[in-house]
């Protein structure tokens, strides 16, 4: 165990499933531990599924355990939306630290989420981060192309791709620029790489009057542990120009992940007192009975919240 | 507060046949639970700190090797050493009836042979993980 | 012409031709009340369609048999895969079978060999001697194989991502024997892709994998030119839950994948194909089953003919060893397991089989014991001797639904090969878990069936009864780890490490480098490298394969 870490693991790991299995309950763990810690780097990575994320992100905890560096890894993987289980495999990758004392991995179900990320994801990272982690990583859940949660959370963000995707680049497009710090061509071993280099670049061109940060292009063969350095060399540029130009960048996150805490809180809160108070059920009662319908009662929400707020 | 069941299904030693690992695997994810699956290939010491920082409440492992009698005891002792033997542990594969009682006493709750129900082993950790948070 | 007319041609022509040579095992083969045994029997119509699609034995596309006598001239070979513990008492189980009637030998190596760990590496905790013998050395070869003429045997060795350590420390045993290479017959699995599919010994990634195998090839061609370098293994793929076309549809896109790396590698197809061999596993749905091996006989021939263009008759040739299932072996009333596999010997010899391995009734819960391997044995001669289905060749031709199931299971492969091409060859399909992926979704759903009771499998999800613990099983005792690392601990001792040191700085050059790895490891072998210290220097240049996993 290192010693500039916070927690034994097994206690980090308790206090992990604490924050997942009791959402509500969260912030007493979290509001006398939390620390920001502006040391911590925090790095996601996001991409289709089967992009190489996971082996990518093995080479990156290896190169920074090169360094010395301690890492914590969150890694998501869908949930059923049938039964709520969910196979988590991507430590399979990652099995080279499993006895290492300086690397911490957690997998974790979606549980139901749809941006990439768990419900509880930032908080444990938040946990994480006070723990006292040199380096942070988390991998998103890969299915769709809504992975925009990682950018609440992270410094910086991979977006992990591989050629001979053809159409999928286009269907990203609308996005992608938004999510990707760094574009990471995984697989350069295949064909169809400078295809997709073309392609991205691109994009990067036609944006390029509105980046305050131009994203780099790094080509990889994760398998093989080839343009990790370059990776690396990537990361600690972006890092670079957070601590120069990248202060508001950082404001922004903090703001925006607020705004989003604050706002499950709220809705969720209003939604608790709405269901204690036989509301929400008699609104669905009547709608199916036809006396009411969901925009009726939207209005009425919003009347009875005024009323409530003026209250107190 | 809906607390979900966690476990972790690992292949230890150099057996390769994980037809029943990855079933087990599915029959816990369909009956809702998050099954952290490890693959090919674990030493007892991975598989530990794995259940530890996974927080898991149960580990499985299948064996067809024979290499049963040193690993599944091995992995018991282990969590004991890093105080977590609040995890359940339980194994799978080729064991013959004779081996079960001496796994039994050296601390592998329950072992499952090919051709159980799916719904035993379920149930069985269902009944048996730690009630607390 | 009329098939009648081809027929004669074939009587006279390849099969008397064949006779002559080679003399059948009767002079007549007939009924129990007198009336003659045809070689074969075909329909009287039909045409071209069936010459097109069925044909004559030992003629293209050798739906009906790879032979023109298939076992009228000789049975299949019986051979019964053995091996545990260490390499002493593997050898007296070998010379055992010998001395029972069996009429080849068939290694099976424990888990650390496999993969290329010496008994004293930490992996190796456990393993050693467990499901089969540990070989570190060498010395541990000239050990199981004392007394037994290398020369005079043929030996199939179930090895994949060591073979070429292992058929190297064979050359170098036999040529001590007084053997040279040339004079050796016999097998190594060799076939690495359906380890990342299905069974799991694999140590270096694809690629390199992939030049090793075709390095053997090269070498065995001038070499060994009678051993057989592949054996292409849809067992496995079967025993991981695949079903019949699966088995068949995988297993050839692997040996495609071989092909076509070979000729990548600048091989002559009708140089190395006639050496590729086969191995399917023979299940419990017999009809099913014999269709399986008649229509990848067909779909291979095709292949062969048509995508690579091979000319050589015996390129074209689905040669194929078969195992029983061992998936079909319940713990539960184990002796039910000698009937399930007398029906598996049917299934595998009425589909034309080369050599058979049948299990043991308590496999399902340990190594078999002597007596077991007996039964088993036993089970092969009497279908042969007793049986009457060797007397005429391919028996089930004709049956309606037999000939019905091949032309499905030869369209159905076909349609997945095309699939498999589409994914950009073997070699991606597994890489992206597309093969791992189908084969884990039959495999869940048959489970989900037998739980539910739609598939019965006798003694387990019905007619179960209350039994007695089974006894006599055979277990490995874990001092033999302890015997086998002293075992390494003498040979380092005792051997030039001097010598050992500029060997294996050979192999990591040619490995660098493009140039054929087997003289380099024949050479390290002989001055007693271990085997995991040369498959630990290969591992140092071509990485450790990690496995893609599909649930
Ligand atoms: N050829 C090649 N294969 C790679 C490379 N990187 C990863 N792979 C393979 O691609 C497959 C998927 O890799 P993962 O790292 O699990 O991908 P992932 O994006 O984490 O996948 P999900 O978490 O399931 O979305 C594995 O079989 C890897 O071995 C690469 O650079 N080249
Ligand atoms: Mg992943």
């Amino acid at each position: 165990m290192d010693n500039k870490l916070k927690f034994d693991f097994r206690d980090l790991a308790k206090l992990i499933t604490k924050i997942e299995n009791d959402r509500l309950g969260a912030e007493d763990v979290l509001k006398n531990i939390y620390k920001e810690n502006s040391e911590t780097v925090v790095i996601g990575i996001t991409g289709p599924p089967g992009a190489g994320k996971s082996s990518l992100t093995d080479r990156i905890i290896k190169e920074y355990r090169g360094l010395g560096k301690t890492v914590g890894i969150v890694a998501v993987d869908p949930s059923s939306p049938f039964t709520g289980g969910a196979i988590l495999g991507d430590r399979i990758r990652m099995g080279d630290h499993a006895t290492d004392p300086g690397v911490f991995i957690r997998s974790m179900g979606s549980r139901g989420s749809l941006g990439g990320l768990a419900p509880a994801t930032i908080d444990i990272l938040n946990l994480m981060k006070s723990s006292g982690f040199d380096v942070l990583i988390v991998e998103t859940v890969g299915v769709g192309q809504s992975e925009i949660d990682v950018m609440s959370i992270a410094d910086t963000v991979l977006l992990v791709l591989v050629p001979g995707m053809g159409d999928d680049v286009q269907a990203l497009k609308a996005g992608i620029m938004e999510i990707a710090d760094i574009f990471v061509i995984n697989k350069a071993d295949k064909d169809g790489v400078e295809r997709l280099v073309a392609e991205i670049n691109m994009i990067i061109n036609l944006n390029r009057h509105r980046l305050e940060w131009e994203p780099p292009v790094v080509k990889t063969v994760a398998t093989e542990n080839t343009g990790i350095k370059d990776v690396m060399e990537k990361i600690s540029d972006r890092d670079i120009w957070l601590k120069n130009y990248g202060t508001n960048v950082k404001a922004d996150r903090l703001s925006s992940q607020f705004k989003q805490m604050a706002l499950d809180r709220i809705g969720g809160n209003i939604l608790a007192i709405l269901e204690e108070r036989g509301i929400f059920q008699n609104w669905t009662l009547e709608f199916s009975a036809g006396r009411s319908n969901p925009y009726k009662a939207l209005k009425e929400l919003d009347e009875k919240l005024k009323i409530e707020w003026s209250d107190k | 507060m809906s607390r979900k069941i966690r476990v972790l299904i690992a292949k230890p030693g150099l057996d390769g046949h994980d037809r029943g690992a990855k079933f087990v695997a599915r029959a816990l994810r369909d009956a809702g639970m998050e099954v952290i699956y490890t693959g090919l290939r674990q030493t007892p010491e991975s598989i530990v700190n794995t259940a530890i920082q996974e927080d898991v409440d149960a580990v499985g492992m299948s064996i067809l090797s024979g290499a049963h009698n040193t690993l599944l005891p091995k992995v018991v002792e282990l969590l004991k050493e890093k105080g977590a033997e609040d995890i359940l542990v339980f194994g799978g594969g080729v064991i013959p009836d004779s081996d079960i009682p001496f796994l039994k006493e050296n601390g592998v709750q329950a072992v499952f042979t090919p051709g159980t129900p799916s719904e035993e082993f379920v149930n069985f950790i269902k009944e048996n993980v730690r009630k607390d948070g | 012409m009329t098939i009648r007319d081809e027929f004669n041609k074939w009587r006279e022509g390849v099969h008397g031709k064949s006779v002559s040579r080679f003399p059948e095992r009767k002079k007549e083969f007939k009924t129990s009340y007198g009336e003659t045994v045809e070689p074969v029997y075909c329909p009287e119509e039909g045409g071209s369609a069936y010459l097109e699609t069925r044909g004559f034995p030992g003629c293209y596309p050798f739906t009906r048999g790879v032979q023109p006598t298939m076992y009228r001239g000789r049975f299949w070979t019986m051979r019964q895969y053995a091996g545990f513990g260490t390499a002493e008492e593997s050898n007296k189980r070998y010379k055992y079978l010998l001395g029972a009637g069996q009429t080849g030998l068939s290694v099976a190596f424990d888990l650390p060999t496999q993969i290329g760990y010496d008994s004293d590496h930490p992996m190796s905790d456990g393993e050693v001697g467990k499901v089969g013998v540990a070989i570190d050395s060498l010395k541990d070869m000239e050990i199981l194989f004392d007394g037994i003429p290398l020369g005079d045997v043929s030996t199939s060795m179930t090895i994949n991502s060591t073979a070429s350590v292992l058929l190297s420390m064979y050359i170098a045993v036999a040529e001590k024997q007084g053997f040279s290479a040339d004079k050796l017959n016999g097998t190594i699995q060799n076939d690495i892709l359906k380890e990342y599919i299905a069974r799991g010994t694999y140590r270096f990634p694809p690629k390199p994998s992939m030049r090793l195998i075709t390095d053997i090839f090269e070498f065995c061609a001038s070499n060994v030119p009678k051993w057989n370098t592949i054996s292409i293994s849809g067992y496995h793929i079967r025993e991981a839950g695949s079903n019949a076309v699966q088995e068949v549809a995988f297993t050839l896109a692997d040996g495609i994948a071989y092909v076509e790396a070979a000729i990548k590698a600048g091989l002559d197809v009708d140089v190395f194909a006639p050496r590729l061999s086969f191995f399917f596993n023979a299940h419990n749905n017999l009809l099913e089953e014999v269709a399986k091996f008649r229509a990848a006989r067909r779909l291979w021939s095709e292949v062969m003919k048509n995508r690579f263009k091979a000319a050589n008759p015996k390129s074209q040739m689905l040669r194929f060893h078969t195992q029983t299932a061992g998936c079909t072996l319940t713990a539960q009333q184990p002796d039910n397991n000698i009937v399930r596999v007398a029906i598996q010997t049917l299934a595998a010899t009425l589909g034309g089989t080369q050599s058979l391995h049948t299990n043991s009734r308590d496999e399902a819960l340990a190594l078999p014991t002597e007596e077991s391997v007996r039964i088993a044995l036993r089970t092969q001669q009497i279908v042969a001797h007793e049986s009457g289905i060797a007397d005429t060749i391919d028996p089930l031709a004709g049956s309606y639904f037999v000939e019905a199931l091949t032309d499905s299971i030869y369209a159905k492969a076909r349609k997945y090969i095309e699939r498999i091409d589409e994914l950009g060859g073997m070699v991606e399909a597994i890489e992206k878990g597309f093969v791992q992926q189908e084969i884990q979704d039959s495999a869940y759903h048959y489970q989900v069936a037998v739980e539910k009771g739609e598939e019965v499998v006798v003694g387990v999800n019905k007619f179960q009864m209350k039994e007695e613990p089974p006894t006599n099983l055979l277990k490995v005792d874990r001092s033999i780890q302890v015997s086998q690392i002293a075992k390494i601990n003498d040979v380092k001792s005792s051997r030039d490490n001097d010598a050992v040191i500029r060997k294996l700085a050979e192999i990591k050059a040619a490995a660098q480098g493009s140039d054929n790895l087997m003289p380099k490891i024949l050479e390290a072998v002989k001055v007693y490298a271990t085997l995991g210290e040369i498959a630990g220097t290969m591992q140092e240049v071509f990485g450790e394969h990690k496995e893609s996993v599909v649930l």
